[in-house]
């Protein structure tokens, strides 16, 4: 008893170890990545001894330490208990939706067979999709808490916003669960395992490329990143819902940002992607196709998948970045109309294919 | 479910539903409703019903409420004021309340060895409340009732969309 709650501490500990040092690794990238898309330099004032990293000082060590202690400020007028909920509220579900993500397949120590996936739920992905849709609240908190019309106008689009892409985006996982026939991403992390025609291997995104991209279109909007970042934008609402947090409240806003970066990316590697799979690669070892095989002891399998998981993560993190700061903002209504009248009736007509596909096979 | 863990739990769940008529601004009140359906999730994850806790949190925690909030917000309803008490007003919301209390309770405490106590031993099968289990039986069982209800959801829609267009001329 003790033992797995032990094993069940460890898994979230290497998963948490896991997801901070990204979302801070992903804040230098975006400030570097978006200084070299734009052609400067980007931050590098901050040094220690003059060694300053290519703005790794400046980003990892000088902007947490500003955050810390900063003054915190809540506005006159504003509801305080509301006002320091509003940024705990917002990172509190993004964090706990890692519960299902599975990083591994088996791990076998000493006789004992550990899941690498905290838990193994039974509702598997409708616990991600009901973390996702928890993480209105932050939003509407944040703008009604603030005292500020313009705060409460980036509340409001906001969570409007990410009430309509949660739609879409469930219906893309529905199309996910009649390919795979399972709610457990584990399961479906698995099922990807399997080689169509012997040698290519079966990950989501050959089954359903339109899911893909519904997911993928609904994923950056849920997380209110450019191009849908009109909740926040800049140049209109200064920082939307978040403006009047200064100190830690503003750095857990910003964290919630890159977390939820992480999820989608992480939900994206492993519903289309084949999660931990490496090609060919099974729970013996290496198994190619033209008939060669390399034996691998379980630690070397296990090592291999998670580090296969992991930079399918860092890769898709490092494309929403990108996308950042490459495309314009989309106006309201513009993201109103492809998100009801774009992405919705596309997600249908895809689940209904899906399914008259599944039937079809299923009779032959 | 053992009473350790039932007892802080429904003492929570009653606390916050006390809160969502108790408190003066409406802002509050809706978030005490959205913790105290949180609440009753968790509950119905130690009873074993993990699909509906999930359903749940999606649909009414996550999308119902936010609307709640969005029309506070957007109506931008301040903090109530309450009212002069009046003493025969005391007295009817008293009686109406130990009536209530009296039509709900009768039967639980009537129930004798029929209900199931802290000390029942018998856990529930493990395809219980799980999805696949449900939509077998709401396509099989219950697909009358399932397709009826999705007719009154589109019913409800229309009709929103017919008022509202009725208002803007």
């Amino acid at each position: 008893m003790l033992i797995e709650i032990a094993i069940i501490l460890l898994k979230v500990l290497a998963v948490l170890g896991l997801v901070m040092p990204l979302a801070g690794a992903l804040g230098w990238i975006e400030r570097k990545g978006s200084a070299l898309i734009q052609d400067r330099i980007g931050a590098n004032r901050a040094s220690i001894y003059g060694f300053a990293g290519a703005g790794l000082v400046n980003t990892l060590i000088a902007d947490p330490l500003k955050f810390a202690t900063k003054e915190d400020v809540i506005p006159r007028g504003a509801d305080r208990l509301l006002h320091t909920l509003a940024p705990c509220v917002n990172l509190f579900p993004v964090l706990v939706a890692f519960a299902v993500l599975p990083f591994g397949n088996v791990l076998i120590v000493g006789g004992r067979e550990i899941n690498l996936q905290i838990e193994p739920l039974g509702i598997g992905v409708m616990y991600v999709l009901a973390m996702m849709s928890l993480g209105v609240y932050g939003v509407v908190l944040g703008g009604w808490a603030s005292n500020n019309r313009w705060s409460l106008l980036g509340g409001i689009r906001g969570s409007a916003q990410m009430i309509s892409y949660e739609l879409p985006m469930g219906l893309a996982v529905v199309a996910m669960i009649l390919t795979y026939g399972t709610l457990d991403l584990q399961q479906m992390a698995r099922a990807q395992g399997e080689l169509i025609w012997g040698w290519l291997p079966a990950w989501g995104i050959l089954y359903q490329p339109i899911a893909f991209v519904i997911f993928l279109c609904a994923g950056i909007a849920e997380s209110k990143r450019l191009p849908f970042d009109l909740p926040e934008s800049e140049s209109e609402l200064i920082s939307g819902y978040f403006t009047e947090y200064s100190g830690i409240k503003h750095l857990m806003f910003f964290m919630t940002d890159f977390v939820e970066v992480i999820i989608i990316s992480g939900l994206i590697a492993t519903l289309f992607f084949g999660g931990w799979q490496v090609p060919y690669l099974y729970a013996s070892g290496f198994e190619f196709p033209w008939g060669s095989s390399i034996a691998l002891p379980n630690i070397a399998v296990v090592l291999l998948q998670v580090l296969s998981f992991t930079i399918k993560i860092i890769f898709f993190c490092w494309f929403q970045i990108m996308l950042r700061w490459t495309l314009p903002r989309f106006r309201y209504d513009q993201l109103m109309q492809l998100g009801w009248l774009g992405l919705l009736p596309i997600g249908f007509v895809n689940i209904v294919a899906t399914a008259l596909a599944i039937l079809a096979l299923q009779t032959t | 479910m053992t009473l350790l863990t039932f007892i802080p739990l429904a003492a929570l769940i009653v606390g916050f539903a006390l809160g969502v008529i108790l408190n003066r601004h409406p802002i509050r009140s809706a978030l005490c409703l959205a913790v105290t359906l949180f609440l009753l999730a968790v509950m119905f994850v130690f009873l074993d019903a993990h699909l509906v806790a999930a359903l749940q949190i999606i649909v009414y925690a996550g999308a119902i409420l936010v609307l709640f909030l969005f029309v506070i917000m957007l109506l931008n309803l301040e903090a109530d004021i309450p009212q002069k008490r009046r003493r025969s007003m005391s007295i009817a919301a008293v009686a109406g309340g130990v009536v209530f209390a009296g039509a709900v309770l009768r039967p639980i405490l009537w129930a004798g060895d029929t209900l199931p106590g802290p000390g029942w031993s018998e856990s529930a099968p493990a395809s219980f409340g799980t999805a696949e289990s449900i939509g077998a039986r709401l396509f099989t069982h219950f697909v009358l009732p399932f397709e009826v209800t999705s007719v009154l959801l589109l019913v409800a829609v229309l009709g929103a969309v017919v008022l509202a267009k009725k208002k803007l001329g």
